[in-house]
């Protein structure tokens, strides 16, 4: 049998991934955007694996949410970057600095 | 080892395989055909979990709609690979690093010895009349009714913030104003002049 440490080490192991993605990804805004996408992926294995577990249907709903939120986070996302692209002619994050910051 | 660990183990493979390429791959269209595999496999991981409902969604919703999107953004944006690839390498320990140290704080919290099967026993399988997007369903549609609302004022959000972002109004662009046309007088077209007719 499967235990719940298995999806929850696995969970692990692609958050971690993402992570590594963004610090080696820190200038490709595209890749940023794929590696927020694998997190939520990670986080929503951890979900399902704990639904299944404590036979409670709540953490099903819960990722059925987060697909909504973060569908409609790539949308805005890819839009921003569309623009962004638009205006500058580049994605690179370190060319973004109009603000100052 | 039974079937049912080596099918888990199979697609936990592919999965973290997929996830790594990635992370790592130098054209973002590989990268974006790599995610979609990612997507796959957990949606297979999720069947075993017995989330049916939540599979299928993930593969309609994410690889059909999301991906799509990312690829053909990827596809329409010109960019220079060069540059944005400089840099990858001496980012390569600190973040190999890191990942490393965040996997084992996690393991050591959530591995077999909190989590194992002893602690946390693997619950009877459901018998074959079981329907999960049934349970969802009675559920979403009572008892997380107002969540489900909010979802929707999300999506709805979404897509007004993503076509009042990339819409412009082109200067060269020709277009009509129909509440002018509509109002137009005779007098504002028409002019009447005296003249002598020709011989």
């Amino acid at each position: 049998m499967i235990a719940l440490s298995d999806y929850l080490i696995l969970g692990a192991i692609l958050f971690s991934l993402s992570v590594t993605g963004i610090f080696l990804n820190r200038k490709n805004v595209i890749i940023l955007l794929m590696c927020v996408e694998l997190m939520l992926l990670a986080v929503n294995i951890n979900f399902v694996a704990f639904s299944h577990f404590l036979g409670d249907n709540a953490g099903q709903v819960f990722v059925f949410f987060i697909l909504t939120v973060a569908a409609a986070e790539a949308a805005i996302g890819l839009a921003i970057l569309v623009v962004l692209f638009r205006n500058t002619r580049t994605i690179n994050v370190e060319d973004l600095d109009s603000l100052k910051g | 080892m039974t079937f049912e660990k080596f099918v888990f183990y199979l697609f936990a493979a592919i999965l973290v395989y997929a996830a790594t390429m990635v992370i790592t791959r130098r054209n973002p269209v590989h990268s974006a055909l790599f995610l979609v595999l990612a997507f796959f496999a957990s949606a297979g991981i999720w069947l075993l979990a017995e989330a049916e409902f939540l599979a299928i969604v993930l593969i309609l919703v994410y690889v059909g709609a999301v991906m799509v999107l990312f690829l053909f953004v990827v596809m329409m944006l010109d960019i220079d690979l060069a540059t944005l690839r400089a840099g990858f390498i001496n980012y390569m320990p600190v973040g190999a690093l890191m990942a490393l140290v965040m996997a084992i704080e996690i393991f050591l919290v959530v591995g077999p010895g909190n989590f194992g099967l002893d602690k946390m026993p693997a619950p009877a399988a459901r018998p074959s009349s079981y329907n999960n997007t049934e349970e969802l369903g009675s559920v979403l549609y009572t008892v997380y009714m107002y969540q489900f609302e909010v979802a929707a004022v999300i999506l709805l959000v979404g897509i007004i913030a993503a076509i009042g972002l990339t819409m412009r109004k082109r200067p060269e662009t020709k277009y009509q104003n129909p509440s002018l046309q509509v109002r137009v007088k005779k007098a504002d077209r028409l002019r009447v002049i005296k003249m002598d007719a020709e011989d």
